[in-house]
């Protein structure tokens, strides 16, 4: 049995601000992994750069922390690479939406049985308090002298449109929600994607824990059916508003799994890994004369 | 255009020794028989080399393959075309120039209209190709294999060779496509029997088969697979798309993943990503997708993940030139990077040491954790070759796999305090993989200690930047030393990297035919840099003349950064051309 102390990383520890809503998700990501019972060793977390992308120094499997905005190709290639394993891709908003979004679609339309996690705080925390791709409109901060006219990235609506096959939102206010989403989103076979609203405590002065408790609920307690696209593209396009707040108005931020379909996995079209993972196939004495005869 | 260098002059004779050339429009399958023609001599037992020059359209651009076959060994192409094959008229008004006098002309006299002044010591020979591909109930489009029967006819008196390789070629489409391009080119060989027997001045004899044909692409994919790619991630590009059609070809027979990913971004994380996790993986652009890699292989570095990447040069900047062939990418690929790290760049000269740099580049970059960067071009990937079956087949057997201080699973196993990053004499640390038991480790792009855990400090980032760089005076002790071609003490050494290898050796045979001996240093691995036995061999040359494809000398600076020796003479090229034996005989004869 997999415990949390097996996660447990005893020579350092998260050095985030205190407060910050990555504490949330981490705790929920390792719960999950217990839950699951995963073998700390067969899990790879793959990262970008960024706060959120320290998250797998913290967590005691294997790890890979690769450029900003690019660890969903290195992710996937792990994933064919060694598809005994549980690869999860842990991203800011600003990796995976701004740099990232790209990798993002293509990964999305292939079904690639990962997981990715992005930790959305609207903002960019590491090189602290730019705007993001996902920053609210009429946000004013230090990187733009007038509010942002740029309409935000709808992360949900975007990933329906990919393909992914597997679609949550989630809070890092609400750590037993989002267990529940990682487990699910780990066990879904093809690409789950979990969008996980983390505030930034030291940045972000608007999309804080206060003003997210006003304003999430859960799907399913609105009766939502996962399989239904039409009502998932209804709920993804409520939020975020690509148009000022109007007077009085308030958000509705849906959370839970918004999203879930079954369809092929990329591994699934590999016929050279459907008897043996590519890791494991002997590459000793490889005989090429049958090739040299085509030659002559 | 190539007018302005063909003055005809042709190389020392030799039994048979005859260039053919075939022009059109593109999309007149113009690059399927010249690739035939070449395998045609290469079962009668020449040794063959072929050229191609076309534009980056699919259609109605004009499209060029040369196809140069002698009875003694070859290395390139060269000026004079003994046989061209016109397709249209295009083709005659651009390479007439290049025709020695007895040359052979073929055209339809009905698609291609030739003044009667045009011509007047070469042989014209007449063949209504689209007559002919009626005849035989074609369509219009194989005209080009009505030409491969009657040029084949022109060298040879026996249709049999080539009706083989259209079996060989067309086995796997049916009976029907065989039979068709079978008559096709008969009717085009019959109508040379009939009407022009003994018009042509060569004739091949045929010698025992010893070798196969081969293209540097390939060659470079072949050697992939031998070494055991199991995952490819290449985006297209000229002049690498045969190493990714080649690999595809053959993936589901070796098992590997062949992908074509988003862009060269991902393609080069994905190669890491594959790599980390423990299989061979290999990434192929040109220099326009390298660029998009470069952030890419810091991260390869600083992971210590084992990486292979190709290079195949194009004349750039931007989209430049797509589908020429140049050498300006040298300083690119040893530099690119921000941040200081270790890396290979190996340069191989033909389509043997294609096959064998590449083989070598896995077990290299396995072993020292490393990047190693294969630097071709166009000239040598997308050219084909003669190679003796027993030479390939001598690397094939003599190469053994050598992963390195890969963990294996019980290995693994019996780590109590795993280090990723540990402290070794020769700077190499264990490696793990996920999966392993007790290997459990994080891989980053931060700096970090030997557990892998981020560290800022002044000592760790020294000793981290020393560690990494202590890989690399590992490889420069066992790397290979520079090759020397031709006589010792020759009159003058040309220094040179890559694929001016093969002008450069046939330029030397031509010279040695005239008593002038000259001898040629190959630069294979360009970093880790062997200074000390170039500059030996430099200072030791009577004279020195260093050749590149590239306008400001790339190659010539690196060589003086390295040894601080000042060449006196160098000869460059930058039009997306090769060079031509011609050309460095004339360079050559100028200098003694
Ligand atoms: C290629 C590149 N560009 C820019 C940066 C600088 N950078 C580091 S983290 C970051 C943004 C972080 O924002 P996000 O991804 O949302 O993560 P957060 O820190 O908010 O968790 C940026 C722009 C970088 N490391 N690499
Ligand atoms: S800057 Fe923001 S996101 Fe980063 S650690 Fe601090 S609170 Fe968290």
């Amino acid at each position: 049995m997999t415990t949390l102390k097996d996660l447990e990383i005893t020579y350092d520890k998260p050095n985030w601000c205190p407060g910050c809503g990555d504490f949330g998700v981490w705790v929920s990501l390792k719960n999950a992994i217990v839950q699951l019972n995963l073998n700390p060793w067969e899990v790879v977390l793959v990262s970008g750069i960024g706060c959120s992308s320290k998250l797998p120094y913290w967590v005691k499997t294997y790890g890979f922390n690769g450029l900003h905005g690019r660890p969903m190709p290195a992710a996937e290639a792990i994933r064919l690479a060694n598809h005994g394993l549980t690869v999860i891709v842990v991203a800011g908003d600003g990796d995976q939406y701004g740099e990232g979004l790209s990798h993002f679609i293509h990964a999305a339309r292939r079904n690639i049985n990962i997981t990715v996690l992005v930790h959305n705080n609207q903002i960019y925390g590491l090189t602290t308090g730019q705007y993001s791709p996902a920053t609210d409109m009429g946000e004013k901060n230090k990187a733009t002298p007038v509010p942002t006219v740029e309409a935000p990235v709808n992360p949900i609506s975007l990933a329906l449109s990919a393909g992914a096959t597997f679609i949550a939102r989630g809070f890092a206010g609400d750590n037993k929600q989002e267990t529940e989403l990682l487990i699910e989103a780990i066990k879904h076979k093809g690409f789950s994607f979990v969008d996980t609203m983390q505030p930034c405590v030291t940045f972000n002065h608007k999309n804080t824990f206060a003003w997210f408790y006003e304003r999430v609920y859960k799907v399913e307690t609105k009766n939502h059916d996962p399989k239904d696209k039409t009502e998932a593209f209804e709920i993804a396009e409520s939020w975020p508003l690509r148009r000022l707040l109007k007077e009085g108005e308030k958000e509705q931020i849906a959370t839970g799994i918004i999203y879930q379909e079954e369809r092929p996995t990329w591994e699934d079209g590999i016929p050279q890994i459907s008897t043996m993972r590519l890791v494991k196939q002997s590459i000793e004495n490889i005989d090429i004369n049958s090739i040299l005869d085509e030659l002559i | 255009m190539m007018q302005e260098m063909k003055s005809a002059k042709s190389g020392p004779p030799s039994m048979v020794d005859f260039q053919w050339l075939i022009g059109g429009e593109a999309g007149y399958g113009i690059m399927t028989v010249g690739a035939i023609m070449g395998k045609v001599f290469t079962r009668l037992g020449l040794s063959v080399f072929d050229y191609t020059e076309y534009p980056s359209l699919i259609r109605g651009g004009h499209n060029a393959y040369y196809v140069r076959a002698s009875d003694e060994e070859i290395f390139c192409q060269k000026q004079p075309v003994d046989i061209l094959v016109a397709l249209n008229r295009e083709t005659i008004d651009r390479h007439k120039h290049e025709l020695t006098p007895q040359a052979l002309v073929v055209y339809d006299p009905n698609v291609t209209k030739v003044e009667s002044t045009e011509f007047t010591t070469q042989t014209l020979i007449l063949i209504p190709f689209l007559e002919l591909t009626k005849q035989v109930g074609a369509d219009r489009l194989m005209i080009n294999t009505v030409a491969v029967g009657a040029s084949i006819a022109l060298l040879y008196n026996d249709f049999s060779v080539l009706e083989g390789i259209l079996k060989d070629i067309f086995g796997r489409k049916g009976e029907k496509v065989i039979a068709l391009n079978v008559d096709t080119s008969r009717a085009g060989f019959d109508y040379v029997v009939k009407n022009f027997a003994g018009k042509s001045q060569i004739a091949i004899q045929e010698k025992p088969q010893e070798n196969l044909f081969i293209g540097g692409a390939e060659s470079l994919a072949l050697g992939a697979i031998r070494a055991g790619v199991k995952f490819a991630a290449i985006y297209p590009m000229t002049p690498i798309n045969a190493v990714l059609t080649t690999l595809s070809a053959y993936a589901l027979k070796y098992n590997i993943v062949v992908k074509e990913p988003e862009d060269e971004i991902a393609g080069v994380n994905m190669a890491i990503g594959a790599s980390f996790a423990g299989v061979r993986s290999i990434a192929a652009t040109s220099g326009g997708g390298f660029a998009l890699m470069v952030e890419g292989l810091g991260l390869a570095a600083q992971t210590e993940t084992p990486l292979v990447v190709i290079e195949g040069m194009r004349p750039g900047p931007a989209t430049g030139m797509p589908t020429w062939t140049d050498q300006g990418d040298v300083r690119f690929v040893l530099h690119a990077a921000h941040g200081d790290f270790p890396r290979i760049v190996v340069a191989p000269g033909d389509c043997l040491e294609a096959f064998t740099y590449v083989m070598e580049a896995f077990n290299l970059a396995e072993k020292y954790q490393m990047l190693v960067i294969v630097l071709t071009d166009k000239y040598l990937n997308e050219g084909h070759t003669t190679l003796k079956i027993s030479n390939l087949k001598s690397q094939i057997s003599n190469y053994k796999i050598d992963r390195g201080k890969m963990l294996t699973d019980e290995e693994a196993l019996k780590e109590t305090d795993y280090k990723r990053y540990l402290f070794t004499e020769d700077g190499i640390s264990p490696r793990s993989i996920p999966g392993q038991q007790n290997g459990i480790a994080l891989n980053g792009s931060d700096e970090h200690d030997e557990k892998g855990l981020y560290n800022e400090t002044s000592k760790m980032r020294t000793t981290m930047m020393d560690k990494r760089f202590k890989k690399l005076d590992a490889v420069a002790k066992i790397l290979p030393p520079p090759v020397i071609y031709g006589d010792k003490d020759a009159s003058l050494t040309i220094v040179g990297f890559g694929s001016t290898k093969l002008p450069v050796l046939e330029a030397i045979k031509w010279l040695k035919k005239e008593g002038i001996s000259v001898n040629f240093l190959q630069v294979v691995y360009l970093n880790p840099f062997p200074a000390d036995v170039v500059l030996q061999i430099l200072t030791g040359a009577k004279k020195t003349l260093v050749i590149e494809g590239n306008k400001t000398g790339q190659f010539e600076s690196v060589v003086r950064e390295k040894t601080g020796f000042v060449f006196s003479n160098h000869f460059r090229k930058y039009d997306g051309r090769p060079f031509y034996p011609e050309e460095i005989v004339e360079k050559v004869r100028s200098l003694l």
